[in-house]
């Protein structure tokens, strides 16, 4: 359609996703010109490359059609603790890695609750190491996320679109028909390419239930060239490998998602007709419960090995989490900064090659990203100096992609809704941001503020290089904690960082709850 | 001439302004930690040095070392503490560090004369596990048995690459064979030590690689005398930690004294209950109570540096192959 | 006066030719098929649409590349007249200051045209909050204070019952009459033109014809409209 007018400009998104493509091209850069030679990829490597492809791509189908169900279930039952049920299903994706996978594997794990019951019975323990281990734990993390994401979309169908359906006598097959695979098919691949591309940098996780080097993926390769041998071409050309699948996965999102346009409708709370009969209601019981029990059990377990540690935590710990929520904060700042103006442009068009960069930082291995800034920043400062704004941005360039799945759906309703009206009215440009767009994605600002925060206080990422010993963050307390032989002061520490996750993360997104809740 | 004078006094301002002079030490994270050595180190030696020393903790061995050589000629690093055997030839080999002048009686099971790397502290690599199991008396052994044991990987983890070397020092060509037997033992293999540790304490395994000072830890620290470790009747492998200055310091008067601190009772007598591990010159004073119970090994095994290049990437082949299968 | 000189549009593939004079103070209604570019039409003046050929002038003034709300109208689209997050006070205020930082003066004037259109008291109401009838009021409201010498509306009542609708296009007509603006107003029904415009302008086969009288028109249809307006109860 020629260029019909728009309420906002698409400049500032399209210079954000300048910025954050620069760096982590420049980063990229830094590191391949620092390389001195080394022998390119080998066996091993395309054996991590397949490895890392399979795990990635059962795992992101696995979580997503799980989540299915589970949001479909969410969105239609009404009950008493539902909203914080949406939120603690969040606590896995922030969680610390390594303490999420002791938590899984004191459920999961071979002396596990599970293996234990099964003892009690006179059965074998769970085999839990091998590629199922990997899938499994990396369900557990992305199937909240997968789950937010569905069930976001499946509220944003407006309350007139169900009530016409059930004015239709629309049963199950036609309510799925008319409603739900429509708006399947646009947030489906979308949630499919996001946890592909969270799987395919995972590491620790994939080593630890891989149960042995048949589970290297490229991540591992890429700590391997740097760390073992020192050969910093290899790392590069295996980072750009990995952003080249995720940009494949990414690219295939955007060809397969339909945008379904179900049209305005004022902001009422959306009533459900449908799912009324017994075998739904308890379908959906069913369903709950056990994503339930999934994602609660092994936080259950951290919760309560934490319980002996967290009256008796070193002063550090404490100096640390302030210093993570700092962190937090700026990340937080800096992450709406680019994800507002992103999510805009991507909302007036399709605005493909800002969302591609937003899947940049995703792509980008961090031990990459920090190795490259440290090649950067070293000939003009002391990298370490930096060492929190740089956790700081790292954390927020990684959270992008995740802001933007969350914003952009909306941007694009509130531009179709109100993009008129508001040009009529000769609010274009900051008026129309400020008064109309942001209040309208007032909750998805609030759920993406919330996950960014607290992916960033649970991110170890960047910061093996950039460790500032007088500044350490709590998951580095943690980890040292835990490298001193100090398991239940971590794991004190760890329920500590439990709590400030899902206490920033349950803060911010109150304004999703009440959609949520809608 | 004014124009000189002044000059001058801006100079001589500026050197009172830095007065103190700087000691840059790179070294490990765990080693700075509030219950690391660090921080009773550092009180120690400026209380004697009229200098500021600055310890920077960074990941872990390998990580430092890949540090500075990212780093290069222009690290701001005057001495690095914590690189060990074997990464001692890789890291002699970036030229990036200058022979040091200190002398002392060194206390390590086996002799030293490495004129750039000074040795600190050292340890032997053993699988701890519970009392009251039946613990294998060596690798074959345990291959035979039926016990689960958890291992580092060697491309990720310092220890994960002391167990590869020390099955090639002890099996040489027949390694390979080892690691098939010991396949169907491993429950798995983590990143680092501190994975692999907090699994086996939560009950995943019978046994974890770690030290043989391991025990010593809890109990000293927690009064819990039920861990020990495995003795191995073909020998333990040794892990020795060095420090080094750097050629390009721009203090390598203060590096040596700090090498020389580094050997002094001060230094030493803190590394067993903070950093776990042997002292390299065992101050008058003998090692803490406890130490006493551990295992001590009949046999120590290292490989020359020189060879540990060559021979560890061999030995990594190996090791993918017969766990990939 | 709106003069639309040659004027060429499109939505999508869908084209349409206007040559067209709206004189000053003129109530207009524009009808046709369904389909035939009513809509085109009325957002192409508004400037929603680009203009492929011939310019909008305004007076003397050239319209064609200024932005729709710097253009002298007022626009009502069949839904979402209203932001749905503000209340009525702040929709209607929107007219006067799209930031929203009304002095007092403005707040008195916004205060003025809840007034006018009834709806005093509801002023803090959500649009949600309020009937059908009510929410079309508080859009005529923000017309008022926009005193834009111009007012489109895109059937805006469309979904208000006939008693409704006609107290609706009563005030409008009142409102325009006041304010002397002009009026262009798409309609389905030639009730609604025989109600409140003097002169009928038809879209149909792409082209915008010259407006003619209301009553002589309906009355008298040329063929082609025929069929669309059905049986002769216009």
């Amino acid at each position: 359609m020629a260029a019909r007018t728009q309420p906002l400009t698409r400049w500032p998104g399209s210079f954000a996703a300048i910025l954050v493509g620069i760096l982590v091209l420049a980063c990229l850069a830094a590191v391949l010109l620092r390389a001195e030679g080394g022998r390119g990829l080998g066996p091993s490597d395309w054996a991590a490359v397949r490895f890392t492809l399979v795990q990635a791509g059962l795992s992101a189908l696995i979580s997503v059609a799980l989540a299915v169900p589970v949001a479909r279930a969410l969105a239609r039952r009404r009950f008493a603790g539902r909203g914080a049920l949406i939120t603690l299903l969040g606590a896995p994706f922030i969680l610390p890695v390594i303490i999420a996978v002791l938590g899984l594997l004191q459920v999961f794990g071979r002396s596990g609750w599970i293996s234990q019951g099964l003892g009690w019975l006179g059965l074998e323990p769970v085999q839990i190491y091998g590629l199922h281990g990997v899938v499994l734990a990396h369900v557990f993390f992305n199937l909240p996320l997968a789950t937010r994401l569905i069930l976001q979309a499946w509220q944003e169908i407006p309350a007139e679109r169900f009530r016409l359906a059930a004015s239709l006598g629309a049963g199950p097959r036609a309510m799925w028909q008319l409603l739900e695979w429509p708006m399947l098919r646009q947030v489906l691949p979308g949630a499919l390419a996001l946890v592909f591309a969270i799987c395919l940098t995972s590491f620790t996780v994939a080593l630890t239930l891989g149960g042995g080097p048949k589970a290297t993926t490229i991540e591992l390769a890429i700590y391997q060239a740097f760390r073992f041998d020192f050969d910093l071409g290899r790392a590069a050309l295996l980072s750009i490998l990995q952003i080249v699948l995720t940009a494949t996965a990414g690219f295939m999102a955007l060809r397969f998602s339909v945008p379904a346009t179900f049209g305005g409708g004022l902001d009422r709370l959306v009533r459900r007709w449908d799912g009324h009969t017994r075998r739904a209601r308890i379908g959906d019981t069913v369903v709950i419960v056990l994503a339930l029990g999934f994602l609660a059990l092994p936080l259950l377990a951290v919760v309560l090995s934490g319980l002996a540690g967290i009256g008796d935590l070193p002063l550090s710990v404490f100096r640390a989490a302030l210093v993570s929520v700092g962190v937090s904060a700026l990340s937080t700042v800096v992450l709406l900064g680019l994800a507002i103006p992103m999510a805009v442009t991507v909302s007036l068009s399709r605005g493909g090659m800002v969302e591609m960069a937003g899947l940049l930082g995703l792509a980008a291995s961090p031990l990459v990203l920090g190795i490259g800034l440290f090649v950067i920043l070293n000939p003009w400062t002391d990298p370490v100096a930096l060492a929190l704004a740089v956790t700081a941005l790292v954390n927020a360039v990684m959270a992008l992609p995740f802001a933007l799945r969350i914003l952009v759906p909306r941007a694009r309703q509130v531009v179709a809704q109100h993009g008129r009206l508001g040009v009529s009215l000769g609010m274009a440009g900051r008026a129309f941001l400020w008064r109309v767009m942001i209040p309208g994605m007032r909750a998805q600002i609030g759920f993406s503020a919330g996950l960014g925060a607290a992916l960033s206080m649970g991110d170890l990422g960047v910061v093996m290089l950039f460790a500032d010993p007088d500044h350490a963050t709590l998951p580095l307390q943690i980890y040292r904690l835990m490298g001193a032989y100090r398991m239940e002061q971590a794991q004190g520490a760890a329920l500590l960082l439990l709590v400030l996750s899902v206490g920033v993360f349950w803060a911010l997104d109150r304004g999703g709850r009440w959609h949520a809740e809608a | 001439m004014k124009y000189l004078a002044f000059a001058a006094g801006v100079l001589t301002a500026t050197a009172t302004f830095a007065d103190t002079p700087i000691l840059t030490v790179y070294t490990y994270d765990s080693f700075v930690a509030d219950w690391g050595p660090g921080p009773v180190i550092e009180k120690a030696f400026e209380e004697t040095c009229g200098c500021d020393l600055q310890l920077v903790g960074v990941g872990d061995g390998a990580t430092l070392l890949a540090r500075i050589r990212l780093e290069g000629a222009r690290s701001r690093a005057d001495v690095v503490l914590g690189l060990d055997t074997s990464l001692m030839a890789t890291a002699n080999a970036t030229g990036l560090f200058a022979p040091h002048v200190a002398e002392a009686e060194f206390t390590l099971p086996v002799p030293w004369d490495d004129p750039v790397f000074v040795p600190y502290d050292w340890g032997y690599f053993a699988f701890v596990h519970d009392r009251g199991i039946d613990a294998p008396t060596n690798f074959r052994d345990l291959a035979d048995s039926d016990l689960k044991i958890i291992i580092q990987d060697p491309r990720s983890s310092t220890p994960g690459l002391g167990l590869l070397l020390w099955v090639k020092a002890a099996y040489g060509d027949a390694a390979p064979d080892v690691w098939a037997g010991l396949a169907d033992n491993i429950v798995t293999v983590t990143k680092g030590w501190s994975e692999a540790y907090g699994l086996f304490l939560d009950g995943e395994a019978d046994m974890v690689l770690s030290y043989t000072t391991s025990p010593a830890y809890h109990l000293i620290a927690e009064n819990d005398a039920g861990k020990t470790a495995a003795l191995f009747d073909e020998g333990h492998y040794l892990q020795i930690e060095v420090a080094a200055k750097l050629a390009g310091s721009d203090q390598p008067e203060l590096a040596e004294k700090f090498l020389d601190f580094m050997l002094s009772p001060a230094f030493q007598m803190v590394i067993p209950t903070t950093n776990w591990m042997y002292p390299a010159v065992l101050p008058a004073a003998g090692l803490p109570d406890g130490f006493d119970t551990l295992i001590q090994p009949g046999k120590a095994l290292l490989l020359a540096p020189s060879e540990t290049t060559v021979l560890r990437d061999e030995a990594l082949d190996e090791w993918l192959r017969e766990l990939s299968r | 006066m709106l003069r639309l000189e040659d004027v060429k549009m499109a939505n999508g593939t869908f084209r349409l030719a206007a040559d067209l004079t709206v004189p000053a103070g003129q109530k207009i209604a524009v009808i046709g098929p369904s389909g035939a570019g009513k809509s085109t039409l009325i957002e192409t003046i508004a400037g929603f649409l680009p203009v492929f050929g011939g310019r909008i002038l305004w007076g003397d003034t050239d319209l064609t590349k200024v932005g729709p709300g710097q253009r002298p109208l007022a626009i009502l689209f069949q839904d979402g007249n209203l932001f749905p997050h503000l209340s009525v006070a702040d929709n209607v205020g929107l007219g006067l200051r799209p930031d929203g930082r009304l002095n007092r003066h403005q707040r008195d004037a916004v205060a003025r045209a809840i007034a006018r259109v009834g709806l005093d008291g509801l002023e803090t109401r959500a649009p949600a909050a309020l009937s059908g009838g009510q929410q079309s009021r508080a859009a005529l409201a923000r017309v008022l204070v926009q005193a834009r010498p111009l007012l489109l509306l895109d059937e805006p009542f469309a979904a208000l019952g006939p008693a409704l609708k006609d107290e609706m296009l009563d005030l409008v007509s009142e409102l325009v009459r006041e304010t002397g603006a002009s009026l262009l107003m798409v309609s389905h029904d030639p009730k609604d033109a025989r109600r409140i415009t003097d002169q009928v302008v038809v879209v149909m086969q792409g082209q915008v014809f010259k407006p003619q009288p209301t009553g002589a028109l309906l009355d008298n249809p040329p063929e082609a409209l025929k069929a669309y307006l059905g049986g002769g109860n216009s």
